[in-house]
């Protein structure tokens, strides 16, 4: 199991990566009002057949051949829906792929959501060639950060990875993630 | 809220000083596995700590720091693969981000294994 939300968050857009996305989308939504935290991890990676997408939520498909079982799925799935929540994947072949697990907010089975700028952080970092669009959203407030926007500024040479770039978008995740939800413990 | 505007001040006082960061055949490579296995048991502070110890030391150059999917041993892990050109490759287990920046420190910079948290060492029950 993991720890936190945001490692499963972590595992399940590293298989959009190695999916071959382009453009990756994380929508992290937590709505005291509805009592409920939704997460959306959504690409145009290579995609899934309709059979692949019913293998994926089961432990022991994979279709990598270091090891024969896959829990990625399993644990975000189970993680969703021992809260009394759901949990859906949408995926059509050479189109992309939707993940989306809704957790039951104030259910005392829901993990914590854990340190999700580090995991925003790790993604950007360390997949330059992928956009990432990343929306977190706390009632009616969010934020929004956008590789492309970023990238746009930028210009092509200068890497995510160099210590002023990347201290950067440490600190614009963490200060309007603060700004958003005002610092609650989510 | 934090605007992306600052970016223009970092790219600006950065124009001109970026090297071309192409790798090279003498670069030391360490790769971190990533998969599930990795993820639960804590390879994202590894991935963090390595990575922030190379930019901030500016190492860059010398390391290359990514990341990988399963490597097999996911009992084993966070695992940390150092790669030197010429040299056998070197995995070392059960990592957290104190015993990583001791790897960098004493193997990548001094270029002394650090037996102690190798697989070998795992593997033959030592401590």
């Amino acid at each position: 199991m993991m720890p936190e939300i945001a490692l499963n968050i972590l595992d399940i857009a590293e298989n959009s990566v190695r999916a071959q996305a382009l453009h990756v989308e994380i929508i992290v939504s937590v709505q005291p009002e509805e009592d409920t935290l939704t997460v959306v991890i959504r690409d145009d990676g290579c995609g899934m057949t309709p059979d692949q997408v019913k293998k994926a939520q089961d432990p022991f498909f994979t279709t990598r051949t270091t090891r024969k079982i896959g829990l990625g799925v399993p644990f975000f799935r189970q993680a969703a829906e021992s809260t009394g929540g759901s949990f859906q994947i949408d995926s059509e072949e050479g189109k992309g792929t939707e993940v989306k697990a809704v957790f039951v907010l104030s259910h005392i089975d829901r993990m914590p959501l854990g340190d999700i700028s580090s995991t925003i952080h790790t993604l950007i970092v360390f997949n330059e060639r992928i956009e990432f669009r990343y929306t977190y959203r706390y009632g009616e407030k969010s934020f929004v950060l956008d590789t492309g926007e970023m990238r746009e500024i930028l210009g092509e040479e200068i890497s995510f990875a160099e210590p002023e770039v990347s201290a950067f978008i440490r600190k614009y995740l963490e200060e309007n993630k603060k700004d958003t939800d005002g610092g609650a413990e989510v | 809220m934090k605007s992306l505007e600052e970016l223009r001040a970092i790219r600006a006082k950065m124009q001109g000083k970026v090297g071309v960061r192409a790798e090279n055949e003498n670069q030391i490579r360490v790769v971190v596995g990533m998969a599930t296995c990795g993820i639960a048991s804590g390879a994202r502070p590894v991935l963090t700590a390595l990575s922030d110890a190379v930019q901030e030391q500016n190492l860059s150059e010398k390391i290359s720091v990514t990341q990988t999917g399963c490597i097999g041993l996911c009992q084993y892990e966070p695992i940390v693969e150092v790669m030197e050109p010429g040299k056998e490759k070197v995995t070392y287990v059960k990592m957290t981000p104190e015993k990583a920046l001791e790897v960098l420190r004493l193997h990548l910079l001094g270029g002394q294994v650090v037996a102690k948290y190798t697989l070998s060492a795992a593997q033959n029950g030592l401590k």
